[in-house]
């Protein structure tokens, strides 16, 4: 079995996972709350293994992003850039976290996130809805114990195999 | 707590500070050429190419979907449909007739008046791939890209109208703008006496906004609208949409008029990527020639 600290199969799949999900056709009231899975997905592998996923990745991702929504080149990276910096300045006091304060800093990133995309759409004169904006800030923070839990147990039974 | 500066791969001693900065600054310009330009349509090309599976596989159930039930539809609906589809045909296929000899009168006319006869557009049909875009933006993309000769600027039809333009070629797909997009705005002319004025899109699918008539023009609820050719973009003659509501307030310049797009933006599947007939210019041009050194 795969040694799960250089293991390049799990973290792949969730980028990739988590750039589909962000596309996937939803009916109008559902695509407005859709969670911002990309950056849940950095936030999740810069804390747990900060060594390996960092800025680069973050900005990598971003762009995928900004591909894949036809947005401005960069304005996904640079809101991804700015989550993956924080993760790795403060990873080791969220790892520390129980999981509801976690889930407060989750909340700060996503918030910053959107907020990073709002003012660059403001900045190049696209108006966007105001509320709107913020569902997706909600839904992902309520999903992260789910997706932390979820991939802490994958990790663990991966390293419990090796 | 202080943070080991090489934190991210282990390899380099950049501090974390330093590095983020200098990949800020690079999104930045990036964004910068890509909000000024096109110079970067190459680079959107190739990240295209790399994200491209991803759009195949979020749009493969829904693919996977429709062949399913299309397979699965049982035999009693399937003859409904047919015999639907051949009441259908026949009908078209008179006002077919009818439009051969009108066409022929069309013309006949036309070398009469020593004008240039109108050729048939070319057309190709694409899929919209089933990918969401940014949902507060009236765009999505289709199957088509460079590979099949499509070119930011290209009109777009589906059976009923007028769908949008591309805003975005990549290798393998386009972004189209739909003219229900708030950016977006259609010269048009309506059907019932030639006024011309501009359709501009409003950020939703079912409405479209005239706002550059004057309280006195004529147009009333119900009127066609057509696309009027000028702008160089869509070919003229194509239904834009119909006028479902004119407002006039006394004290205003301006009426306002809102129109029901004729295509069904929400709905299609396969839409027409038109070529404007090349010929038409090229003749067109001679004729002005011609009249020049006469």
């Amino acid at each position: 079995m795969r040694d799960p600290d250089t293991d390049w199969v799990l973290p792949l799949s969730t980028f990739v996972l988590a750039l589909s999900l962000s596309v996937v056709p939803l009916p109008g009231v559902v695509a407005t709350f859709r969670p911002d899975w990309v950056p849940l997905a950095i936030i999740y592998w810069a804390i747990v293994a900060p060594e390996r996923f960092g800025l680069l990745t973050a900005m990598w991702l971003g762009l995928a992003a900004d591909t894949l929504t036809g947005s401005l080149l960069g304005q996904h990276a640079l809101a991804m850039l700015v989550v993956g910096y924080l993760c790795l300045r403060f990873h080791l006091r969220i790892r520390i976290f129980p999981v509801w304060q976690m889930s407060m800093s989750v909340l700060f990133m996503l918030a910053i996130y959107e907020f990073v995309l709002f003012w660059i759409d403001g900045a190049v004169g696209r108006t966007v809805p105001y509320v709107e904006r913020w569902a997706p800030v909600i839904t992902g923070v309520l999903l992260w114990p789910l997706i932390l839990g979820t991939l802490d147990r994958i990790r663990q039974d991966n390293k419990a195999r090796v | 707590m202080n943070v080991p500066g090489g934190v991210d791969g282990g390899r380099t001693a950049v501090p974390l500070g330093l590095r983020f900065l200098l990949l800020t600054v690079f999104s930045l310009s990036l964004m910068l050429v890509d909000n000024r330009d096109d110079h970067l349509s190459r680079l959107r090309q190739i990240f295209s190419v790399a994200v491209y599976p991803i759009q195949i596989t979020v749009s493969f159930p829904f693919k996977a979907w429709q062949v399913v039930s299309v397979s699965l539809s049982d035999r009693v609906s399937l003859l409904n449909e047919n015999a639907e589809l051949k009441s259908e045909q026949l009908k078209h296929e008179v006002r077919l007739q009818r439009m051969a000899a009108l066409e022929a009168e069309n013309i006949r006319l036309r070398v009469m008046l020593d004008s240039s006869p109108r050729v048939a557009d070319r057309v190709l049909v694409a899929e919209i791939l089933a990918v969401d875009l940014d949902p507060y933006r009236q765009r999505f993309s289709i199957n088509r890209g460079l590979g099949d000769g499509v070119y930011v600027g290209q009109a777009l039809l589906d059976a009923n109208g007028i769908v949008g333009q591309i805003a975005g070629v990549d290798a393998f797909t386009s972004e189209v703008i739909l003219i229900s997009d708030a950016d977006h705005a259609v010269p048009v002319s309506v059907n019932r006496n030639g006024l011309r004025t501009i359709a501009v899109g409003t950020g939703d699918s079912r409405r479209l906004s005239l706002p550059y008539l004057t309280n006195s023009a004529d147009i009333e609820s119900g009127d066609l609208l057509v696309s009027s050719g000028l702008g160089g973009v869509f070919p003229s003659g194509y239904p834009v949409g119909r006028v479902v509501e004119v407002r006039r307030q006394p004290g205003q310049l301006f009426a306002e008029v809102v129109a029901e797009p004729a295509a069904e933006l929400n709905r299609d599947r396969e839409v027409l990527l038109v070529w404007a007939a090349e010929d038409t210019k090229q003749s067109t041009r001679t004729t002005g020639l011609a009249e020049v050194e006469q």
